[in-house]
């Protein structure tokens, strides 16, 4: 059993706090993603976990043991890098083979588990060559084998994608997938790329300055949003905000966009909604949760019409910009529905997937 | 006539050759670029080829300084290999001298370049105070160093004599440049010092060179410290070792001013080194023909070292960081 365990993890760089007092608690055998910007302290973390960073106060508990002050070797962790870190130096083999070699493997059962981490990453011919004779992708296979082969409690994954052109690492995201389903074992990855955090984690932890903004699924990450902002960090074109204000309206609420733009809200929300009343506020849709104009008959499909700015087509749908007050907002369309530029065009707004922001506290209530 | 190629037809029509064409034809069309080789080739021949080749045939004549020379074949060599006792001892002098110069300053100046990359406080003082022996003067210095080994004036004999601990011990005095043993440990010592700030800067580059992430990897993987140093750092240091290795032992193998200074190759001859015993054969006693064959001596020997490293960097630098 290998559940990791954090406590109000601290660590500082002289004046500098990398991470501010997070706890998170990562189940066995659980795939879990660490997504933020860059300078969130998500590496930070990883490195801690590892064993590469100091901890400067705080707990971290791998598997019921406290390994504060555990030397990395002895954490029972594998780490892959972002550079993926192969010895230049030595073969294949050599460098999946060094970390078993150090903790005094026979020699027959470092061949047998080199061979079957080479079978399972497909990687069998190019045992005897040197790093360099490698395509990234190849190498990016390698680091894995070398953390395999090991086969450790927990798997730190830090960025390991990053270095692949595009379409290696949609193809290595699958693998990564696969792999996991395999080698069952606890995951901690590193990414600053949302899809990648989405697509492949069991939970995701969205970072950002030192702290946690959230913890969830990726579902729950993404209709759920519990922060202005993971709600701007997840989702691909990012969430539109625009500034609104709560009034009451026929016995309802309603979210008043601009002087003659207003929706009703989803009436399930009265209670919470109701103490923002008369307050500026942010108001939050998804783009796919404005389309062209369909047939409906939910209470919270609302109709409005508005003139088209730009047009993005991205073949399966295509993306309409349009002006709500001073804001450009992005909305999501069937490519044959949607209106020349500079013409007004009709669009439906799904209500119950809206999200108010209190721009003070940039919680979303 | 059916089977000339067109080309040779062609060359056969044209108009009679000028004398520029008729080089081309002659030297093929690069006939202008060794025009532009040319000021190189002169002065290659000059200032390199030429007095190799004067030394190469000072070494198989009688020379004389004064005195027209001729042909004796590889008489000189004969004689200082069977007659000369002190030539025999200068080629066992060179090879200690330059062995323990290498070896303390490849092993003084890997540590010295470890401890000044962990050092970051005041990081570029102490790594330029570090150049210091190398930056002054060698004749200067060593002065300077002649002072502090002098049997009447010496520094050491005084701190052993007058300071604590060293006064319970009755060391000293110690005559350093009076005592063959002490004197060669001393010359060696003083090359030491002057040589060690080469390997030290080049060793800090090269292992600046050696991504931060491959410890970070080691240390996953479970590597102490030492392992560390042995599968990383020096493997990955050889081929600038192998680099430095090469051009300290070729440097040491004909060092001169040290010994010229220190010892002039006493007492006893005992610290006589190629260079130093040639200089006195062919300057001091007129003898070029002997100090050339004396000097040459040293050539094969450089000749196999550089071939032997060499073809150890190029096995080695095959890989990219």
């Amino acid at each position: 059993m290998a559940e990791i365990i954090l406590r109000d993890l601290w660590k500082f760089y002289d004046d500098v706090e990398a991470v501010r007092g997070i706890n998170l608690d990562i189940a066995h055998n659980e795939f879990i993603a660490l997504v933020g910007p860059s300078g969130c302290g998500k590496t930070t973390t990883l490195r801690m976990i590892a064993g590469l960073e100091d901890i400067t106060a705080g707990i971290i508990e791998v598997g019921d043991r406290i390994i504060n002050d555990v030397p990395p070797k002895d954490r029972d962790i594998a780490m892959v890098f972002q550079n993926y870190a192969l010895y230049p130096h030595m073969s294949v083999y050599q460098n999946m083979s060094f970390g078993l070699k150090l903790r005094k493997t026979p020699k027959d059962e470092i061949e047998r588990r080199v061979r079957a981490a080479a079978d399972i990453l497909n990687i069998g011919e190019l045992l005897e060559r040197r790093p360099k004779q490698l395509s990234g992708g190849q190498r990016q296979r390698v680091a894995m084998g070398r953390a395999i082969v090991r086969d450790p409690q927990v798997f730190l994954f830090d960025e390991p994608l990053s270095n692949l052109d595009a379409k290696l690492r949609v193809q290595m995201r699958t693998e990564i997938k696969k792999i996991h389903q395999r080698v069952k074992t606890t995951v901690v990855y590193v990414t600053h790329d949302q899809v990648e955090a989405m697509t492949l984690a069991d939970r995701i932890v969205v970072m950002n300055e030192g702290i946690i903004e959230q913890v969830g699924t990726p579902e729950e990450m993404y209709d759920a949003p519990q922060t202005l902002f993971v709600a701007s960090f997840i989702g691909s074109p990012s969430m539109n905000f625009l500034p609104c204000q709560v009034e009451a309206e026929n016995g309802g609420l309603a979210i008043r966009l601009t002087d003659n733009l207003s929706f009703a809200a989803p009436p399930d929300r009265g209670d919470r909604y109701s103490p923002y009343i008369g307050k500026p506020m942010l108001f939050g849709i998804r783009p796919e949760h404005i389309s062209d104009k369909r047939p409906h008959t939910e209470p919270t499909h609302l109709d409005f019409t508005s003139d088209v700015v730009v047009l993005e087509p991205m073949g399966i749908d295509t993306m309409v910009f349009i002006n709500v007050g001073e804001t450009e907002i992005t909305t999501r369309s069937r490519p044959r529905a949607v209106s020349q530029v500079g013409e007004p065009m009709d669009f439906t707004i799904d209500m119950a997937h809206m999200h108010l922001i209190d721009p003070e506290s940039e919680k979303v209530v | 006539m059916v089977s000339v190629p067109n080309v040779e037809r062609a060359v056969a029509a044209s108009p009679p050759a000028s004398r520029r064409s008729e080089l081309r034809r002659r030297f093929g069309p690069d006939i202008d670029g060794y025009g532009f080789l040319l000021p190189a080739i002169i002065v290659m021949i000059s200032l390199v080829v030429y007095p190799f080749f004067l030394a190469v045939w000072f070494s198989v004549s009688d020379a004389f300084v004064g005195e027209p020379s001729s042909y004796v074949g590889l008489e000189n060599f004969i004689y200082i290999l069977t007659e000369d006792d002190i030539f025999l001892m200068t080629i066992w002098n060179t090879l200690l001298f330059a062995f323990w110069s290498v070896v303390f300053k490849v092993v003084l100046g890997l540590t010295c370049a470890l401890l000044l990359q962990r050092i970051l406080k005041l990081k570029r003082f102490f790594r330029g105070s570090v150049l210091l022996p190398f930056v002054a003067p060698t004749a200067l210095t060593t002065l300077g160093w002649w002072l502090i080994l002098d049997p009447t004036y010496s520094h050491i004999n005084w701190i052993l004599a007058n300071t604590w601990p060293f006064t319970m011990f009755g060391l000293g005095p110690y005559n350093f440049l009076g005592n063959p043993t002490l004197a060669m440990a001393s010359v060696i010592f003083v090359n030491i010092w002057r040589g060690i700030p080469f390997f030290i800067i080049t060793i800090l580059a090269g292992l600046m060179s050696i991504p931060e992430h491959l410890y970070d990897a080691a240390e996953i993987d479970g590597a102490s410290t030492w392992r560390k140093f042995r599968s990383i750092t020096l493997p990955l240091l050889r081929p600038v070792l192998a680099i430095i290795i090469l051009f300290s032992t070729i440097f040491t193998l004909g060092e001169f001013n040290i010994i010229y200074v220190l010892t002039r190759g006493g007492p006893m001859n005992s610290t006589h080194l190629f260079s130093t015993y040639s200089f006195t054969y062919g300057i001091l006693n007129h003898e070029i023909a002997l100090g050339a064959a004396v000097a040459l001596f040293l050539f094969p020997i450089l000749v196999l070292i550089v071939v032997f490293l060499l073809r150890m960097v190029r096995r080695d630098t095959s890989h990219e960081l």
